[in-house]
């Protein structure tokens, strides 16, 4: 009997809705630790990161537009289609180096942290609006607004929740977000986009990148129609580089250092409000 | 139409007589010196410079210069005082001392006023009914948060985050050194503030009152100095948190000089608000918020409304009423009662103004200015206003940050929004209609922190204040204005 | 008929009242302004038990106001019901003042046109050199704005050569919005003047609704090149009211407006509070009212 060869996936890049490969036509070796299978991932490059952030800016106004319910139903049906799709992030996960039992865990707390920020999303308004009581005849309200795109560097590990805990608060708050997946384990990230796409998440307001590092940070942080960084890592020269830069258009620098991605204390509607802005409206009250 | 006459010779040209506000119960010290850890005590290398009355050029006092070495010893005074002190007092003992600032500022209000005015040049009546009036309320509406603060963020505790070094601006002199004292001191921490170079007096007589309220040394340090002072403040390694309000550029530069420090910083930078007049809104009113949304202190408001869109088929109407109402503001002697505009707040910045001006006409911009006569001595400008100039004018782009206004047309609501969006700033923007529908729409779709609708430069401590984009992050005022001063955990 | 065209925010109106009424009005401009006030008076007596005694005596005050201080201007006119017309003709015959009546069934205006113009000729048979008429404001509220319009309109013609003065009384059209369409009805229909109030009716003149009907002029005036007057009346009894209404005229209207031909005060207690700070400010001795006799 002959044996069946496997098909194997082509990792692609996720931009605008779409599975391009880079425009760079480059590439870097992903070997498993255990040394048995090699992947040819895209090494995203600044076009490619250009394009995403053009892809978020066309895709920020009718996404900070939908009513939060639909934007909540939204993040709960990717927490949905992530249950659906757990033996191939099992693989996936396991192949990169967990455990079994790690990988289910894992799997386990992305899906609850994005049925958590599911829930949030057409909540958070109302934790963070204020009627300001002015000492004059106006009516005085606060909300929050999305702030814009987002870029985000994600953790290295673990790379699902990773990716998953910083992307659910930012899309929640009405944002769109390109994200550059884990160099070390990119497998699930751009599998995760899989998830994306057939989570009824519109085309552009997830975007996620693989590559290198140490080669697009520059590009994540400097972007003048890039409106927030989110940087996840402990290399302090990484840090004061992504704050430098962010300077050049008043970025917002957020920055996460050694959280413990697997716990649920990193999960709460604060980290919502990092990527919102608060709006102050006035308005007379008479006849 | 026939008249009826009436016997009488009274002529109609009626003006108003001098009003000024009179002085002779104001002492201002012919030298100022720092004020650290309870102290006023001269700077270390005992130099001093001149801050002069912009509404005639004459000197109102020497103020201590603060070098790096005053600048340590006002941190390491601010330091001790929230170690020791400030970080360990009964929150609600914390707000009484800020409530008493918050009376002897009351109490002393016309004097504050007073000095504001001489050391500014921006009217009295301005000084007397809006900033001095918003300083004591800004002290007491963070007092009361003192000892609430576990009410403020659900969920979480919010920590004090140590020293906080603050810089401010010279349009607002007290006012700002409120919004950034009162916060900072009702989460528990403590301050080292640098008022502006131009206009230093009114915060040394706020370190007067803080003497005067017994608040234990070095809570409160205040120094003058340049940017320089400003600098050595911003790199001191002792300081938790920077909160400055300046300009888009020195903003940047702090963000690259903290950058790695793990420095917590709120910057609240420039504007180029967009005031948006449409078809169906109260013109009359509409045309008093144009006025305030660009003269309200000659200009110098980091959110004024200072390009203006009115929808092509009132413009004509808006802009001549706007014209009258611009012939009737009074310019000149800021200590006078019935003055609307006073003096530009240095030489530097009419220059600037000036240049901006000329490149407006340079640009093809049609000027317009009120008729009013300018004072000889000292920093004036007349009302002024452009129009014929589009979102590719330099005037219409840049914050000037003086009396100019900058007046497009528009014919669809998309339009506007579009071009109001059209900055990299986001400060605050302006929106004015009679349609409680269209008011929603514009305000939600402008890109800005603050949205005033049929009314322009409000300002209140219960209100939050601060910018999108470039203007800035993190608010001032209200429950987000604790924000920053806080760690949650 | 066109719909409302100018709306006005209220919480506008007042804080750019409470700006122009911040302005200091010291020393020379203030006497200047107090005789100026005193010189647009119409001193009012509108009441069931007004008697020709009394007007006699108000006409004696309208001309003789202090006369220590002869320089000082006669008030503009005397302001009375229709039966006293005669009576205040011939008692200030040879003054100089202008004698004023209401008429159109002031103060509710609820009776047929044919009675309120049978009432206007009246008065102008009777020598009313101006005719205080009121609007029907039940029909404005229902939104018969023709019916208001033409009832001026006939009003006015019935008037001849009077001067007519329309009382919109604001305090029964509450809004301001209401204000300022009645004003603009009024002054097409034919009004030589508007005017806030009967007095009757609480509130009287306020200041946003003179600034929005001196707002209304203006805008009149550079549609059309007329010049409407405004009388404020009801409410106004103390001097330092009445020098800001002037300085809200001077900075809406311009300097043309501060004339009694153009701008009038109703009021029956302000003369005296005028003349005691003129008393005042050119002695520097604050006064008792005891010394200023009360008609």
């Amino acid at each position: 009997m002959n044996k069946r060869e496997d098909v194997k996936k082509t990792y692609k890049l996720y931009i605008g809705g779409k599975f391009p490969r880079t425009e760079s036509g480059r590439y870097f070796k992903w070997t498993d630790p255990k040394n048995s299978t090699v992947v040819n991932m895209c090494r995203g490059s600044r076009k490619d990161f250009r394009n995403a952030v053009v892809s978020a800016r066309s895709a920020f106004s009718g996404w900070r537009s939908k009513t939060a319910y639909n934007r909540s139903q939204i993040l709960y049906r990717i927490g949905e289609m992530l249950e659906g799709r757990r033996g191939q992030f099992m693989d996936e996960l396991i192949l990169q180096g967990a455990s079994k039992k790690e990988a289910e865990n894992e799997i386990n707390q992305s899906i609850d942290r994005l049925i958590y920020y599911a829930g949030w999303a057409d909540k958070y308004q109302q934790v963070f609006s204020r009627v300001n009581p002015v000492a004059s005849s106006y009516f005085n309200f606060s909300y929050p607004e999305p702030t814009g795109v987002v870029s985000a560097i994600a953790p290295d590990e673990p790379s699902l929740i990773g990716l998953v805990s910083i992307v659910a608060p930012i899309i929640a708050g009405g944002n769109t977000v390109v994200v550059l997946a884990s160099e070390a384990k990119p497998l699930c990230s751009i599998t995760f986009a899989e998830v994306l796409h057939t989570s009824d998440v519109p085309g552009g307001v997830v975007n996620i990148l693989t590559g290198y590092r140490s080669e697009l940070l520059e590009h994540f942080s400097s972007h003048m129609d890039v409106n927030a960084i989110v940087y996840c890592g402990n290399v302090k020269e990484e840090i004061k580089f992504v704050q430098e830069n962010a300077a050049l258009n008043v970025k917002r620098p957020i920055v996460y250092t050694d959280e413990n991605w697997l716990d649920k204390k990193v999960q709460d509607p604060y980290r919502i409000l990092n990527t919102l802005e608060i709006k102050t409206t006035w308005h007379p009250v008479g006849i | 139409m026939e008249t009826t006459t009436i016997k009488s010779d009274l002529k109609t040209d009626w003006s108003y007589s001098p009003a000024p506000e009179s002085t002779d119960h104001i002492r201002i010290n012919q030298q100022v010196d720092l004020f650290i850890n309870g102290e006023f005590i001269p700077s270390e290398k005992e130099k001093y410079f001149e801050t002069i009355n912009p509404a005639n050029e004459k000197k109102l006092a020497d103020v201590a210069e603060a070098d790096k070495t005053d600048v340590s010893k006002a941190v390491s005074a601010a330091r001790k005082a929230y170690e020791n002190v400030w970080s360990k007092m009964d929150p609600a003992e914390r707000g009484k001392y800020i409530y008493r600032i918050a009376r002897l500022i009351q109490e002393r209000a016309r004097e504050f006023a007073i000095i504001e005015t001489m050391d500014g040049g921006k009217p009295i009546r301005e000084s007397r009914d809006i900033d001095i009036p918003l300083v004591s309320a800004h002290f007491f509406y963070y007092a009361g948060w003192a000892d609430k603060l576990e009410y403020a963020f659900p969920g979480k505790q919010a920590k004090p985050l140590g020293v906080a070094g603050q810089i401010i601006p010279w349009n607002f002199p007290l006012l700002m050194a409120a919004w950034k004292i009162a916060p900072a001191l009702a989460t528990g921490n403590t301050v080292v503030l640098k008022p502006a170079e131009t206009t230093p007096l009114t915060a040394m007589k706020l370190a007067e009152i803080i003497q005067e309220a017994d608040l234990p040394p070095g809570v409160v340090n205040i120094i003058n100095g340049n940017g320089k002072t400003g600098r050595a403040l911003v790199e001191h390694p002792d300081i938790d948190k920077i909160a400055f309000t300046g300009s888009t550029d020195v903003g940047k530069l702090i963000m690259k000089t903290v950058a790695g420090t793990g420095k917590k910083y709120t910057l609240e930078l420039g504007g180029k608000a967009a005031n948006i007049i449409f078809e169906d809104a109260a013109i009359d009113q509409a045309v008093e918020g144009i006025i305030n949304g660009i003269f309200f202190n000659q200009g110098h408001v980091c959110c004024a409304g200072s390009r203006l869109f009115v929808q092509e088929s009132v413009a004509d109407t808006v802009i001549s009423k706007l014209k009258d109402r611009m012939e009737t503001l009074i310019v000149g002697d800021p200590l006078d009662k019935n003055t609307d505009i006073g003096a530009i707040n240095s030489k530097m910045q009419l220059d600037k103004i000036k240049m901006y001006v000329d490149m407006g006409l340079n640009e093809g911009g049609t000027i317009y200015q009120s008729s009013c006569k300018l004072p000889e001595k000292g920093y004036w400008h007349a009302p002024t206003l452009f129009t014929d100039v589009s979102q590719s004018h330099r005037i219409v782009q840049e914050e000037i940050f003086g009396p100019v206004l900058a007046v497009q047309t528009f014919r669809t609501v998309d339009e506007v929004i579009t071009k109001a969006n059209n900055t990299p700033y986001g400060l605050s923007g302006g929106v004015w209609s009679d349609k409680g529908a269209k008011i929603f729409k514009v305000s939600k779709a402008i890109r800005a922190g603050v949205l005033w609708a049929n009314t322009f430069n409000k300002f209140d401590p219960a209100s939050p204040f601060g910018g999108y984009k470039e203007s800035g992050m993190g608010r001032e005022g209200g429950l987000e204005g604790l924000m920053p001063y806080v760690n949650l955990v | 008929m066109e719909t409302f065209l100018h709306r006005i925010d209220e919480v506008g109106a007042q804080e750019r009242v409470a700006r122009l009424f911040s302005r200091s009005i010291k020393k020379e401009s203030k006497i200047h302004a107090l005789k100026t006030v005193l010189s647009m008076i119409d001193l009012t007596t509108l009441e069931g038990k007004d008697s020709p005694g009394k007007v006699k005596q108000l006409c004696y005050k309208a001309a003789h106001l202090h006369d220590q201080f002869p320089d000082l201007p006669t008030v503009a006119a005397i302001c009375v019901y229709p039966t006293m017309v005669p009576v205040a003709k011939k008692a200030l015959r040879d003054t100089g003042l202008k004698v004023a009546s209401v008429a159109t069934a002031f103060p509710s205006g609820m009776t047929s046109l044919s009675y309120k113009l049978e009432e206007v000729k009246m008065v102008v048979d009777a020598g009313a050199d101006e005719v205080d008429m009121v609007i029907s404001r039940g029909k404005f509220l229902q939104g018969e704005y023709h019916y208001v319009s033409d009832e001026i309109a006939q009003v006015k013609e019935a008037c001849g050569k009077s001067h007519l003065k329309v009382i919109l009384e604001t305090g029964e059209l509450v809004t301001l919005d209401n204000v300022r369409f009645a004003s603009d009805i009024a002054m097409a229909a034919g009004a030589d003047f508007i005017k806030t109030s009967t007095g009757k009716v609480s509130p009287a003149a306020t200041p946003p609704v003179v600034l929005v009907m001196l707002e209304a002029i203006r805008d009149y005036y550079n549609q059309t090149g007329k010049k409407i007057g405004m009388k404020p009346a009801g409410g106004i009894s103390k001097a330092k009211l009445a020098v800001q209404y002037l300085v809200m005229v001077r900075e809406t209207l311009g300097q043309d407006w501060l004339t009694a031909d153009l701008f009038r005060f109703g009021a029956s207690s302000l003369a005296n509070d005028i003349l005691m700070q003129i008393v005042k400010q050119s002695t520097g001795v604050y006064q008792s009212a005891n010394y200023f006799s009360i008609d």
